[in-house]
């Protein structure tokens, strides 16, 4: 029932970008340049408007994505921009007729392929991490979990006021200086070195020991409390790393493709300044 | 020494004081008496600053109370500003308990205690009924309630919530914000409720932030204290305040008591009135909510007709000249002549009273079609049924064959189907001569057949020959049917409810004409579901060709309505007709080939399970994700936030998810929709493609919420403007694209409205969460296609 973007309408777009790179490479290799190949035939004319068009195309799926109630479907324009994004490879590679050099030019041909590359990643991590979030949430919403955690701080509370102050302090570090996410290495990270909750756990299991045998059961009963909210706040942590990591690369795709978008400008200006 | 009225009016809601304003204006001795301290009771307790409606906008208003759609507040000065300047004789705190006697002769008990006499009697006591009160001794403390406005008002109390229906539950999550809250459950387990309130209860249970009492009563009240009878004996809570839910007795039972016949048993059925809302005690009159007419104009409108219908005055309804205009079409005449014909013309509307007739019309349309108009097409999603007054339609029984049709003369029905099943329409109808018709909306048929059985019989007979005709005999001779329809009976079932049981030597036919089933097979100990049938299907044709014992159990996933055909006349039938005979075997022989393969998957019946607590059961079209694909970008909540005022009628992430199959939070647009049956608006309706959608007449009462199921309508208020882009980007006004609007406060005067989705019904490229998602894992799928999403879910592994 359900298609992913890949798969979308039989490989269409797969196939398009299959053409074009093959009828790419086949008209290169039948093509005898007037001196060495480069960006300055005809050929490289062909190639480098092609390849110019299909970046403005692609930076166009911004704009596409925002605009809703459409009569045509945003999957479509993925499946597209994935697979027309990569004959860039091929049809720009091309167009460079291999001459690179540390000028403008390679410049951009640089930033295009690092545009590519994190597009690359944002495939593996959205075949990848989709299903591990689900498996990680065990069918639980994010609302019901903070509700959980909120819940258990209000218990342990409840229960620390009974107890001696060491341990009540504790209990206080557990609620009020857990964090979960934070900044972006933090959500990255999927842990936090420095959990109020770990250290009220460890805290509290050395004050343990040395408690009165009166306050044995309310102990144990923050132990078990503390340690359901550790498995939680794990719950949720790796939940924050997963979705971090299914946007953090688009804050690499999209500026690079801005800095492509300048240097492809420069690039064109500068071809026919010096022509 | 009692007192002697010419008029008494009982219940002083919108038609009780229209009726007493006029009585007071027309000089008759008259008193009008309310239960409460206050007039309008009903309004009274509407939310504070609600917006009041003035639906229908086209019906004038003839009262002299002034009423115009407005804030609670106003309306309710201004009906006390009339009852001062019309001299209305009104008693507060006065229940009618009892009414005896006859026209002239009527005695009236109040409070239980004194009594009047009156000539003439106007109940007007509206339909909220009374609320059930706990009945134990102490009940009298003054922190007993059995109402909960706002669970804010109460803070560090200790509040017990009696009652575990969906009022209770909401009142006690409600107030756990601020208050320990204790729950008492008469039963054992929380049964009947919506799934949302279930859930929230039991977690709150769960996590001890709700204590509750099972199969715990009340035994009596203690300032400061109930006492509960638990199977363990007595139990002691302690609290600061009692909320008791425990619903409202219909006012039924006293209207009876006072000798006023209802037209039948339904619970929906309305008391039996004469065309001057005359009862069938003479000289008793039921106008308003109670005579089934839910809006406040019309009930201001009927109380002052019926004030002048006993004085004799001559009355021009209100709705005349609604009804001159609506038979324009008629040339030549009268508004009573064309009742007159179709009343006549049309069996199936001859047994309602010329009131019930009159709103009837007021709601249906009048057609003309010319010779080979098409009245509506085969898959089209309308559910209205058509009455023909004058002409003759063809019906095109066979879709690949347009010619071979069928034809209905005058005084015939049809549409009945798509009413029934809630599906799409079965066939293409053209008119064959000039014809004259009714077009009348699913709701007031609705009502037509709930309350006059008379109607609902001539209804059933038809439908069980044309959809037995349509789903299992199509291109058969209906003569040929005859001992097929004429054995037929109609049989109903609740959810959950076994229609065949595994084993079992019965061998008729079931055919599914509203609701679906379930078939499953007991296998190693355990039940595994074979598939799933919606309606418009039949099962048990395997016992009938096979002759052998009933080799799986079929229940009914949702209420479920089934045409049984016996066994016998059936293979008489099939002896018959070859190719019929062929036709069925072969769905027979496939059915097999698909039990064999769901029956490898041990876990199919596990997916049909889920899908069918979802409300799958009896959705026409869900909103499916698959977890696998979902990247989590939101970009489908952000779609239908900007295609519907800024509201999303989506939650992508609640609502539960099986494997990797997600349900978000979204409408089903069920087959027979939940949210329809109590809209006293009539603002509910089905598109031609099967979107339930609430249009814009709306007067935000939240039955629709409270009704649905799904937890998927919510009451909101109009978003603010929309800023545009550059000033969101560059002054950083209001919400930005995709970004939720709806105001956290309420704005003084606003109108709160029911949301919900309508699959985009507006938007040409359908439903935007599905084209805004770019995976491909938002995808709405219909019940036809059910089985192919049961076999090709991954396993539940999460
Ligand atoms: C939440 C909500 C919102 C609504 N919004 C709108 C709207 O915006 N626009 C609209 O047109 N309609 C609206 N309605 C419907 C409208 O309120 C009713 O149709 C209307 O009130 C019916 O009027 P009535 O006079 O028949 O009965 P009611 O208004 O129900 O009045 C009955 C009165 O009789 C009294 N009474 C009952 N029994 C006795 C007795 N035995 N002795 C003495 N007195 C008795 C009651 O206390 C009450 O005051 C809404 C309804 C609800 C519940
Ligand atoms: C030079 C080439 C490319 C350019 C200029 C480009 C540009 C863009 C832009 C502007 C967006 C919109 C991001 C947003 O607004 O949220 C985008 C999204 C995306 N791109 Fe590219 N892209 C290129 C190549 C690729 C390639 C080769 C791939 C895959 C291999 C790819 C995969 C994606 C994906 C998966 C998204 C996110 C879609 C979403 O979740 O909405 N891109 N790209
Ligand atoms: S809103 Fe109505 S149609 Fe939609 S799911 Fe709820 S009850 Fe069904
Ligand atoms: S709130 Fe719902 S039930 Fe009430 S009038 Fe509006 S649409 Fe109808």
């Amino acid at each position: 029932m359900h298609e992913g973007f890949l798969v979308y309408g039989g490989f269409r777009y797969l196939k398009l970008a299959t053409l074009l790179s093959v009828v790419a490479i086949a008209v290169y290799g039948w093509h005898v340049p007037p001196d060495e190949p480069n960006g300055g035939t005809w050929l490289g004319y062909g190639l480098g408007s092609i390849g110019a068009a299909l970046i403005l195309w692609l930076m166009w799926f911004g704009i596409r994505k925002r605009r809703y109630g459409t009569t045509d479907t945003l999957q479509g324009w993925l499946s597209a921009h994935v697979y027309l994004g990569l004959s860039l490879i091929i049809v720009a590679t091309l167009h460079t007729g291999f001459q690179f050099g540390w000028n403008l030019h390679t410049l951009a041909y640089s930033l295009m392929m690092l545009v590519i590359a994190s597009g690359f990643f944002g495939i593996y991590a959205y075949a990848r991490y989709p299903q591990l979030m689900t498996e990680n949430r065990r069918g639980v919403t994010t609302d019901e979990v903070y509700n959980e955690i909120g819940e258990l701080d209000r218990e342990c509370r409840q229960v620390a006021s009974a107890l001696p102050d060491a341990i009540a302090s504790l209990v206080l570090v557990s609620c009020n200086e857990t964090r979960i996410g934070g900044s972006v290495f933090r959500q990255l990270s999927g842990v936090d070195a420095n959990c109020g909750t770990t250290r009220a756990f460890d805290g509290i299991r050395d004050l343990a020991s040395s408690a009165e045998a009166t306050h044995g059961a309310d102990i144990r009963k923050l132990i078990s409390l503390i340690g359901k909210k550790s498995t939680h706040l794990r719950t949720m942590r790796r939940d924050v790393q997963l979705k971090a990591l299914l946007e953090i690369w688009l804050y690499f795709h999209v500026p690079m493709s801005f800095a492509l978008l300048a240097a492809l400008a420069g690039h064109v200006l500068s071809v026919f300044y010096y022509w | 020494m009692t007192e002697n009225f010419d008029i008494v009016i009982v219940g002083s809601g919108p038609a009780g004081l229209s009726a007493a304003a006029r009585a007071a204006q027309r000089g008759v001795n008259h008193v009008l008496f309310e239960r409460t301290d206050h007039a309008s009771d009903t309004i009274y307790k509407y939310q504070k600053k609600k917006f009041v409606m003035g639906t229908p906008d086209v019906l004038p208003l003839q009262s002299d109370m002034r009423f115009e759609a407005g804030v609670r507040e106003d309306i309710l000065d201004t009906w006390n500003a009339g009852l001062e300047e019309h001299s209305v004789n009104i008693s507060y705190n006065c229940e009618v308990t009892a009414i005896e006697g006859s026209k002239g002769d009527f005695t009236l008990t109040v409070n239980g205690k004194e009594t009047v006499k009156a000539k003439h009697v106007i109940m007007s006591i509206g339909v909220q009924g009374n609320l059930r009160q706990m009945g134990v001794p102490g009940q009298e403390w003054e922190r007993v309630q059995y109402q909960l406005d706002d669970p804010l008002e109460y803070e560090g109390e200790t509040v017990v919530v009696i009652g575990a229906g969906d009022a209770g539950i909401e009142n006690a999550i409600g107030l756990t914000a601020q208050n320990q809250v204790v729950m008492i459950n008469r039963g054992s387990e929380f049964a009947r409720v919506k799934q949302g309130n279930l859930n929230a209860i039991m977690a709150a249970i769960e996590s001890e932030t709700i204590e509750c009492y099972y199969s715990a009563t009340a035994a009596r009240v203690e300032p400061g204290l109930l006492v509960l009878k638990t199977p363990e004996g007595e139990a002691e809570v302690k609290c600061d305040r009692i909320i008791a839910r425990l619903g409202a007795n219909p006012p039924r039972r006293f209207v009876e008591a006072c000798g006023i016949k209802f037209s039948s048993e339904d619970r929906s059925a309305l008391p039996e009135l004469s065309a001057t809302y005359e009862s069938s005690v003479e000289g008793m009159y039921v106008v308003g909510a109670l005579a089934g007419y839910p809006l406040i104009k019309q009930a201001m409108n009927q109380g002052y007709e019926v004030v002048e219908t006993i004085l004799g005055h001559p009355v021009r309804p209100a709705d005349q000249a609604l009804l001159e205009e609506r038979f324009a079409a008629i040339e030549g005449m009268s508004v009573d002549e064309v009742l007159e014909a179709i009343q006549t013309n049309v069996p199936l509307l001859s047994h309602m009273s010329r009131l019930q007739l009159r709103e009837f019309m007021l709601e249906s349309q009048i057609h003309r079609f010319k010779p080979k108009d098409t009245i509506f097409e085969r898959n089209d999603f309308t559910n209205s049924v058509y009455s023909i007054v004058d002409g003759a339609v063809d019906i095109q029984i066979n879709p690949n064959d347009p010619s071979e049709v069928v034809t209905l003369h005058s005084g015939a029905f049809f549409g009945e189907m798509g009413l029934l099943s809630g599906r799409r329409r079965t066939a293409t109808i053209l008119a064959h001569a000039d014809s004259i018709l009714v077009e009348t909306p699913r709701r007031a048929m609705l009502k037509l057949i709930s309350s006059i059985d008379a109607a609902k019989r001539v209804i059933d007979e038809a439908a069980i020959a044309r959809q037995i005709q349509t789903h299992l005999a199509p291109n058969i001779d209906p003569a040929l049917l005859d001992e097929v329809v004429s054995t037929a009976t109609i049989e109903s079932f609740s959810a959950g409810d076994v229609v065949i049981q595994e084993g079992e030597t019965s061998n008729d036919v079931y055919l599914i004409r509203s609701g679906s089933m379930m078939v499953s097979r007991r296998i190693g100990g355990r039940d595994v579901v074979l598939s799933y049938i919606p309606a418009g299907n039949y099962v048990g044709e395997m016992a009938m060709l096979t002759e052998a014992p009933r080799s799986a159990t079929v229940k009914a996933t949702v209420a479920s309505e089934t045409i049984r055909i016996d066994a016998g006349a059936f293979k008489r039938l099939l002896e018959r007709e070859p190719v019929l005979k062929r036709e069925i075997e072969a769905r027979f022989q496939d059915r097999l080939v698909q039990n064999v393969e769901t029956e490898q998957r041990p876990d199919s019946g596990d997916i049909i399970d889920f899908l069918v607590n979802q409300g799958l059961g009896e959705a026409t079209d869900v909103l499916l994700i698959d977890e696998a694909l979902c990247v989590r970008c939101d970009n489908c909540e952000k779609a239908c936030a900007e295609t519907h005022g800024g509201k999303s009628r989506l939650k992508r992430e609640a609502g539960p998810t099986f494997g990797t199959l997600h349900v978000p939070t979204s409408c089903r647009h069920c087959e027979h929709p939940h949210c329809m049956s109590d809209c006293p608006a009539d603002s509910i309706h089905r598109a031609p493609n099967g979107e339930v959608f609430i249009d814009d007449k709306c007067i935000g009462c939240g039955n629709c919420a409270r009704g649905c199921p799904y937890n998927v309508i919510h009451m909101a208020y109009p978003p603010p403007e929309k800023p545009g882009l550059l000033q969101w980007l560059f002054m950083g006004m209001g919400p930005g694209p995709g970004e939720d609007k709806t105001p956290r406060e309420k704005p003084a005067g606003a109108r709160e409205t029911a949301t919900k989705c309508d699959m985009c019904k507006d938007i040409s490229g359908g439903p935007s969460c599905v084209s805004a998602c770019p995976t491909g894992a938002a995808i709405r799928v219909k019940p036809e296609e059910f089985f192919s999403i049961i076999t090709s879910t991954k396993s539940g592994r999460a």
